[in-house]
């Protein structure tokens, strides 16, 4: 098992360099030259050359590639070149404002997708799994920036219900901050609770087929005991999977939803940084999203051979 | 003197293809959620297609004698901010949605198909080298990557469809790469080899034909990913750009005007949420026909 993790480890070691390399020669897609651009309007050679020198310009492409990873490993990601705060504080003050937004929405879409997923399986071809799947493909199919526009319409605009907009901390005022966040998570957990159950009713039905819930239901066991028990616990083991996946899909619709909002967040951070063309910005928050996926995966392979006793054994 | 060489009988594909079509055909018109799909699709299409002979309205030009007006005979989907007929700019924003949808899933596919079967045939170390930049494309979320390519190409329309496309390739890389591994180890394929047939040729004649139906099915869903993920970009101002129609930079002026004119909101989303739902459908009603394990 131990060799298995170890080589589940070693494959993600040449996925983050080919990441990183990614992310680097982003910049290079960059029309111009930057160094003119930085040198405003004056063009001064001098400064061009110094600013060249400042931001290793005028070393070879790998040189400069090697010099980035070794300031990224030390957690210098640069600094913003509108503000010149470290990229790495940025990130520090905006990512716990979308982990908030981001646990909430899972809270949904668990809360949401495994039932719904379970009881569309256990009663195939049925009204509930007819209701379940109109559910699954309706929250797969609406836009969340659009649904999180008809929410401020009807919740806060015509029922003056919950906030529009804008953000609060749990420390400040933990319920107002609750209250802030409800209709966000529910917007961002709403399509990963829709895609949750479509996955959860999938790995249900491929273990409601099995021989041992054949044999489970032979014996007399309660349809209630037989789901629960037998059937979920065993359809979990894919469904952690699928939530490992979901979480790259998290961040990206924290993107939009923070947007739609105004939530101060991860998401926000980096679509301001992209029109303030602030491009360290931009490569620091591309790189922490991919690297939190990619441990994320990690986590959930290593969590996958845990829970199967088969692949436990081998 | 040289013989003359004896002319090289090529193993045939599984037969019984034509059939299968039928087949699969009867089984996709039987579904109506698929059925219910095609008709969406088609309706957006020729939302698209027929934009001018639909409206006699200008998507683009402004008309401050009618700004945000509420349906009315006259408009039936009301006015925007500029006095724009929401409508035709529906209508003609179909085209970037469409557009966008077809030709970055084209972009996609077109990258994505032949490495995922050069990767799957060949196998050993130019499969982990393509297997491993795509698992680095992959660990980028979708949209994430696609903002940032965009962002550094410049908010456009051809750049946020080409942002979309090198994003979604990997997923096409993976499927047809499992495919082609499967594929490969069938006996036709080992004939083929057998008889001497280039790597080339048993690719394209005998590979490829096999693992289309799987790809097909992912080309719609991604098209449905994809106009999602134009109007993400257009809705943050990385698409399409104004004055030119598009749904998600509808959307974007819209939620200004929400309590004023909510019009301008729910009439776009709508337009999405049924081109998108009708790709998915449509992919849905595929797989389960041209997918012998659903039958």
């Amino acid at each position: 098992m131990l060799r298995i993790i170890a080589n589940r480890v070693l494959v993600a070691v040449p996925t983050l360099i080919l990441v990183s390399m990614l992310i680097f020669g982003l910049q290079k897609l960059l029309p111009g030259d930057p160094v003119t651009a930085l040198a405003g309007e004056d063009q001064d050679p001098q400064l061009i050359a110094a600013l060249r020198v400042k931001y290793h310009l005028d070393e070879p492409v790998p040189t400069q590639y090697a010099l980035w990873v070794k300031d990224v490993v030390r957690g210098n990601l640069g600094a913003s070149l509108r503000t010149d705060v470290p990229v790495t504080s940025l990130i520090a003050q905006k990512l716990p404002v979308t982990i908030q937004l981001a646990v909430m929405a899972m809270i949904f879409a668990i809360g949401i997708g495994i039932p719904a997923g379970v009881l569309s399986a256990a009663s195939r071809g049925g009204p509930l799994d007819y209701g379940a799947n109109i559910f699954a493909l309706s929250g797969m199919s609406i836009p969340n920036f659009w649904l999180g526009i008809m929410l401020i319409f009807i919740v806060s605009v015509r029922w003056h219900l919950l906030p529009s907009s804008g953000y609060v901390p749990p420390s400040e005022d933990f319920w107002m901050s609750i209250k802030t966040m409800l209709m966000p998570a529910f917007v961002l957990g709403a399509a990963l609770g829709a895609q949750l159950m479509r996955h959860t009713r999938s790995a249900m039905l491929s273990v409601l087929r099995t021989d041992y819930i054949r044999t489970a239901r032979a014996k007399g066991l309660l349809r209630g005991t037989v789901v629960v028990k037998h059937a979920f616990r065993n359809a979990l083991i894919p469904i952690v999977t699928v939530l490992a996946l979901l979480f790259g899909e998290l961040l990206a619709g924290a993107v939009l939803t923070e947007q739609v909002f105004t939530i101060p967040g991860f998401g926000k951070l980096i679509v301001d940084a992209v029109f303030n063309r602030d491009y360290a910005v931009v490569q620091g928050v591309v790189l922490v999203t991919a690297l939190c996926f990619i441990v994320v995966n990690l986590f959930a392979d290593v969590l996958y051979i845990l829970l199967n006793p088969r692949m436990r054994r081998s | 003197m040289a013989t003359p060489a004896a002319p090289v009988r090529t193993p045939a594909v599984p037969a019984a293809l034509p059939r299968r079509k039928r087949r699969g055909l009867a089984k996709f018109m039987r579904n109506r959620a698929a059925v219910f799909g095609a008709f969406l699709v088609a309706l957006t299409v020729i939302m698209a297609v027929f934009a001018p002979l639909l409206t006699h309205y200008d998507p683009v030009q402004a008309s401050f004698l009618t700004v945000r007006q509420a349906p009315s005979a006259t408009h039936w989907f009301g006015t925007d901010e500029l006095g724009r007929d929401v409508l035709s700019r529906l209508l003609y924003g179909a085209r970037a949605s469409l557009l966008a949808g077809v030709v970055s899933v084209g972009i996609a596919v077109v990258i994505g198909v032949p490495l995922g079967l050069v990767a799957g045939y060949f196998g050993k170390l130019v499969d982990g080298v393509i297997s491993r930049i795509a698992d680095a494309l992959l660990s980028i979320p979708f949209l994430i990557l696609a903002i940032a390519l965009a962002a550094f190409l410049g908010p456009s329309l051809t750049n946020a469809m080409a942002a979309i496309g090198i994003s979604a390739m990997p997923r096409f890389v993976r499927l047809t790469r499992g495919q082609a591994l499967a594929v490969k180890a069938e006996e036709y394929v080992e004939g083929a080899r057998a008889i001497g047939l280039g790597h080339g040729r048993i690719i394209v004649r005998y590979i490829l034909p096999n693992v289309l139906p799987p790809i097909i099915v992912q080309a719609s869903l991604t098209i449905a990913t994809a106009i999602i993920a134009e109007a993400s970009l257009s809705f943050l101002g990385l698409g399409q750009l104004p004055p030119a129609p598009s749904w998600g930079s509808m959307l974007n002026t819209a939620k200004d005007f929400v309590s004023q004119a909510p019009w301008m909101s729910i009439f776009p989303g709508i337009a999405i949420f049924l081109a998108v739902l009708g790709f998915n459908l449509l992919g849905d009603g595929l797989r389960d026909a041209l997918d012998p394990r659903e039958s």
